[in-house]
């Protein structure tokens, strides 16, 4: 199994810096900084300009791959560049990273356990009301875009609170601004404002996990080897979950790899309708201001990330399924 | 699937098995109520996307200065927005330009898949381990990300650009699913009979292996004409896809959201056609799924279950 993991670690260390030359080339060559600088008002010099470009490591008229190769030198020292503002790119990453990794993490696991969850109870109940009700709600859901669920439950925010007179739910930001009190208000208040950001990311992986684990989990149920437990004497529900339920989980943990992407996709809808100060946020602010430099961090993150949760999922494969150690 | 469904097309020569399979995936696909519901709400959409336009006497950008924020009435069915623009023509030409990016971008996505998906799995090796990489790479991306990265640059090139770059970054997992399906395909007896006969490889792939996975291809580009329409209007939703004067339901969307809680008419048209397309093009792929690969249909299961102590 150690053999199988490392071989996959080191395909994914190649893939990583394939990634992130792919993603400077692509960020270095399309943004344009040089127009950030000329729309200025009062307008710069044009020397000023190109030394300010240079300064950043931002010049177009250096090679792409010179620049590269200056930023992957201070990469190596843990240096992500400056900002188009000059100020450290790292600072904004470690104050973004945590406020996006909170909705990221919680958004993820839950919609993948719920999914989970739904699907086979879904598929043990199949054709009873409660089934059918799941489907119709689920294919709902699939037709319904991340940002346009956050939207729904944003308007249905500001209405409750147009009816009530005063804030229901929070629908703006990650914290109450200026609040006092203890640790346990704090934590309240956290909880409360991540309560609609993470129920819209996490309605999407839900109705997408429960379709197809309600599908693996039904190709189970026929199997012959489950009647074979029940026949030796297992009760119907520990033959469910010990020998059903683990068989139909092998074909997800494939899937929840890939899934990172559209929830990182969905959470920059999130954070930006929810004005959450996070990465998804810092993405579409920095890509309009030209800002090469974090628009390659936030790259380098994503990459991570989702090779990171590629490499969980084969870790999880492999403690699941004992034919992929060999 | 069997090697008898190798070509589905209604050719002359091959016209009695032609549509015996075709009639049997029909009479499966007019059996499955999800399926027809979903045919008939497409079907109404796309009357209502390129028929609308003619209904109403009202230009979708032309403002009308005597009705500011107006709800839905007789003469403007949807409402106005803040300028006076009839939100029925607006939502109507948007459905329009949604709907032919969906339709494109499922195509071009499907057909690039399957010609990378195919020849990665048919020659395998080197080929393979390339393109499997390259589709890795992509993967590693949220295309969402690459998307409004470079769609800065392509502000002057239009729509189209825009449908090319949706396709572009769209077609990987579904490669992946062709490959793994080549590979077993590659060493079924009718393949090898083509080979060792001197076929020569471009002809088999387009020949014997494509008409084979033709099925998933069918289904997974339903499905997809849905996932782009969702991409589609997330992206012009934050100025990254299709951008003034063009509109779709994505900018319809971005405009009406500020103002949704108040005249709510400026967004819950938009907002209601788009998930009513999407889930009508989902319950399609999910009838034709049942129709065209009987071992995943419900029935047969339930009969299973039913005989079970």
């Amino acid at each position: 199994m150690l053999r199988y993991l490392a071989k996959r670690l080191s395909y994914y260390a190649v893939l990583l810096i394939a990634a992130v030359f792919l993603a400077y080339a692509i960020s270095a060559t399309a943004l344009q900084p040089r127009t950030y600088f000329d729309a200025k008002v009062p307008r710069p010099s044009a020397e000023s300009v190109e030394r300010q470009l240079t300064a950043l490591n931002l010049n177009d008229r250096t090679p792409v791959a010179e620049r590269f190769g200056h930023w992957a030198g201070g990469l190596l020292h843990g240096d992500l560049g400056r900002t188009i503002h000059d100020t450290p790119v790292t600072d904004d990453f470690g104050r973004r990273v945590w406020v996006s990794l909170r909705l990221l993490l919680l958004g993820s696991v839950l919609g993948m356990l719920l999914g989970v969850a739904v699907g086979a109870w879904s598929a043990v109940r199949q054709y009873r009301i409660s089934d059918r009700l799941l489907t119709v709600l689920s294919f709902v859901l699939l037709s319904t875009p991340v940002f346009l669920v956050a939207l729904f439950l944003k308007n249905g925010a500001i209405a409750a609170k147009d009816a009530a007179g005063h804030d229901v739910i929070p629908f703006t930001g990650y914290e109450t601004p200026g609040l006092t009190g203890g640790l346990g208000t704090h934590l309240a208040d956290w909880a409360l404002h991540l309560l609609l950001p993470t129920i819209s990311l996490a309605l999407g992986g839900l109705a997408t996990y429960s379709r197809y684990q309600r599908g693996t989990m039904l190709d189970v149920l026929g199997s012959d080897y489950l009647r074979t437990a029940e026949a030796k004497g297992l009760t119907r529900g520990r033959a469910l979950l010990k020998h059903g339920l683990r068989t139909a989980v092998i074909p997800m943990s494939t899937m929840f790899a890939y899934s990172f992407l559209g929830i990182f996709t969905g959470a920059i809808f999130t954070e930006t309708i929810f004005g959450w100060h996070g990465m998804g946020e810092w993405l579409i602010q920095s890509i309009n201001e030209q800002d090469v430099n974090s628009v390659v961090a936030i790259n380098l993150f994503t990459a991570a990330v989702v090779l990171a949760s590629g490499f969980l999922a084969d870790t999880l494969h492999a403690a699941l399924d004992p034919r992929v150690r060999s | 699937m069997t090697t008898t469904v190798a070509e589905p097309s209604p050719s002359a020569t091959a016209a009695p098995r032609a549509t015996g399979r075709g009639r049997l995936v029909l009479a499966r696909l007019l059996a499955a109520r999800g399926a027809v519901v979903g045919a008939v709400i497409v079907l109404l959409l796309f009357a209502l996307a390129f028929g609308g336009p003619y209904l109403t006497p009202w230009d979708y950008a032309a403002p009308d200065f005597s009705a500011l924020h107006q709800p839905p009435s007789a003469e403007h069915w949807f409402g106005t927005n803040g300028v006076g623009q009839d939100v029925f023509a607006q939502t109507v030409r948007g459905l329009q330009k949604s709907l032919i990016i969906g339709l494109l971008v499922a195509l071009f996505s499907t057909v690039l898949a399957s010609v990378v998906g195919a020849c990665a799995g048919y020659f395998g090796g080197w080929a393979d381990r390339t393109l499997m990489f390259l589709v890795d790479l992509l993967l590693v991306f949220p295309s969402f990300l690459i998307i409004t990265i470079v769609s800065a640059r392509l502000k002057s090139a239009g729509w189209i650009a825009f449908v090319l770059l949706l396709a572009l970054f769209n077609w990987m997992i579904t490669a992946r699913v062709v490959r793994s399906m080549t590979i077993s395909l590659r060493e079924r007896e009718f393949v090898r009979a083509a080979r060792f006969m001197g076929v020569r490889p471009l002809r088999i792939i387009s020949r014997h292996i494509l008409p084979n996975v033709a099925s998933f291809l069918i289904i997974d580009a339903t499905i997809a004409v849905g996932g782009a329409v969702m991409s589609e209007t997330a992206l012009s939703y934050f100025g990254f896809g299709v951008k003034p004067p063009d509109v779709s339901l994505g900018t319809l969307l971005a405009a009406g959201t500020s103002e949704a809680p108040v005249f709510p008419w400026l967004f819950y048209f938009a907002a209601g056609l788009l998930v009513l397309f999407v889930l009508a093009v989902n319950l399609i792929g999910d009838g034709l799924r049942d129709a065209l690969d009987p071992t995943s249909g419900a029935r047969p299961r339930r009969s299973r279950r039913k005989r079970r102590p």
